[in-house]
């Protein structure tokens, strides 16, 4: 089995998939097998931080003093253009079907994906 | 065939100074009594789980504390969908010999036992621990996800959703066990703080202390019997980031496996008892169940459809939203309210014709779904 990718649930500024070598499957949450076929070892790879807007929802009541000192922050789920789904945070303003690019920042003690608006962030 | 012979609840609220096994043994025995049953008589038991008193074998913990040694005994955890998961094992236990009489039971002190903070937090472990706890989300910010794309995709607006929480809040004013009863409006609803956008304080379910059980049997034991006339099951997800489509979600799968197992159609449903977390939550599993048409639930609300006195009455004992939550216990206060309607014994709530109820529970993020339908027996 290949070496795991480091991403940044392991503190790394990255964000990482798996393509299934055997069926082609997309998947996000990190595996040893192909959650569709079966199949070992799916291929990793870095994703390029570019996805569109799913879902999203600002938190104004959090739970803990951690994430208590973020408030309001807006949680999303973006549809990846590798083929993936996945959670991150973004800009307070963002809505369902923007375009995004991914950076990273600091929350409650680790870092995590960030999403900004894609025109904004191709600026310098 | 299998009958519920027995139901008992508690109020919801504040039992200080109760504990989770004190909430269960109340509802547990109100339960027997209803059913005309002694300890004796009840050969299994099945338990839902208690946040503030985890257990590796709690119905066993139970079992002992109220005394019965039953020969079929263990917990089950789904969620939200615990409760009516638990009714369809019982179900299935009775239909296959196992058990004749099965005492379903859930109970805990979750708003007297824990602070809120911890409740909060502790819910949202149902989150992914790598890909979705670090962000910091809470159980009302993974379903405002599914709201937002909801409202997107179907033109549901906030003021819509809130129409939902004013229905339950009123029907909830009826009763005398549930945790509120002042009476709110969709401007309240608009104007309650900020939670997780677009879910506001009161478009969320409250953390309640309280209890409920049943009994499930292979015989009727009063004048009329209710009867589990099928149920089925689907999952499809536990995160909401692994979710499907809006439009493949468990609870159009779940519905339409009961429909079939049962030969039973929307259009024969007399009562509804559906899981309603939040807002979001029960405008759509009533239009993913076919109760309402898609986008359409909430002009159903205001047209009475689903007031008592409507062509469907919905939770007359005020639901999650406004009898209260109290975990597992939860949900299955809709199931004791739909049997007490179909007994005719909901004092001023009582509907004019409950002779068949659908009932629909949810865990996780939509994730797990039971669908079942009781027919009234004379």
């Amino acid at each position: 089995m290949s070496e795991r990718l480091a991403d940044w649930t392991k503190g790394e500024q990255a964000i990482t998939y798996q393509t299934c070598t055997s069926c082609g499957h997309v998947q996000y949450f990190h595996r040893a097998f192909c959650a569709a076929c079966g199949a070992s070892d799916p291929r990793e790879a870095r994703a390029s931080g570019k996805g569109r807007v799913y879902a999203t929802s600002l938190v104004c009541r959090a739970a803990t003093p951690e994430t208590r000192a973020h408030v309001p922050y807006n949680i999303l789920l973006v549809d990846c253009a590798e083929g993936f789904r996945m959670m991150a945070h973004g800009e307070n303003g963002l809505a369902i079907g923007d375009e995004v690019d991914a950076s990273f920042r600091p929350f409650a003690g680790k870092i995590v994906p960030y999403f900004t608006r894609a025109d904004q962030a191709e600026k310098p | 065939m299998s009958f519920i012979t027995g139901v008992g609840l508690t109020p919801f609220g504040k039992h200080e100074g109760s504990s989770s096994l004190d909430l269960m043994s109340k509802a547990a025995q109100a339960a027997l009594d209803d059913a005309g049953l002694e300890r004796a008589d009840i050969d299994g038991i099945l338990c839902g789980y208690s946040t503030v008193s985890p257990h590796i074998m709690l119905a066993t913990v139970f079992a002992e504390h109220f005394g019965i040694r039953p020969s079929y005994a263990h917990a089950v955890q789904v969620g939200g969908a615990t409760g009516l998961a638990m009714t369809m094992l019982a179900h299935h236990l009775v239909e296959a010999g196992v058990a004749r009489n099965v005492l379903v039971v859930a109970g805990e002190n979750r708003l007297t036992g824990q602070s809120r903070d911890a409740s909060i937090q502790a819910l949202a472990q149902v989150g992914h621990p790598d890909y979705e706890v670090p962000l910091g989300p809470t159980i009302p910010a993974y379903y405002g996800l599914v709201a937002t794309r909801y409202m997107h995709d179907y033109g549901v607006t906030e003021e819509d959703l809130a129409e939902f929480a004013v229905l339950m809040r009123a029907h909830a004013c009826t009763h005398p066990g549930a945790q509120f009863h002042d009476p709110i409006t969709v401007a309240d609803v608009m104007a309650s703080k900020p939670v997780a956008m677009p879910l506001k304080l009161l478009d969320c379910c409250p953390v309640s202390d309280g209890g409920a059980a049943f009994v499930i049997s292979r015989e009727r034991t009063g004048d009329t019997g209710v009867r589990i006339r099928g149920c089925a099951q689907a999952h499809t997800h536990q995160h909401v980031t692994a979710a499907p489509g809006l439009s493949e979600l468990g609870a159009e799968i779940s519905i339409a496996r009961a429909k079939e197992a049962t030969g039973l159609a929307i259009s024969d449903v007399r009562y509804a008892a559906i899981y309603d977390s939040f807002t979001i939550t029960l405008a759509m599993l009533l239009e993913d169940l076919g109760l309402a048409g898609r986008g359409e639930a909430a002009a159903c609300v205001r047209s009475g459809h689903f007031s008592r006195d409507g062509a469907m009455p919905l939770n007359t004992h005020g639901g999650l939203l406004s009898y209260g939550h109290c975990g597992v216990g939860g949900a299955m206060a809709h199931l004791v309210e739909a049997h007490l309607q179909m007994t005719g014994r909901a004092a001023n709530r009582q509907v004019k014709d409950a002779s068949i109820a659908l009932l629909h529970g949810d865990g996780g993020v939509l994730s797990s779904h039971v669908s079942m339908f009781l027919e009234r027996v004379r």
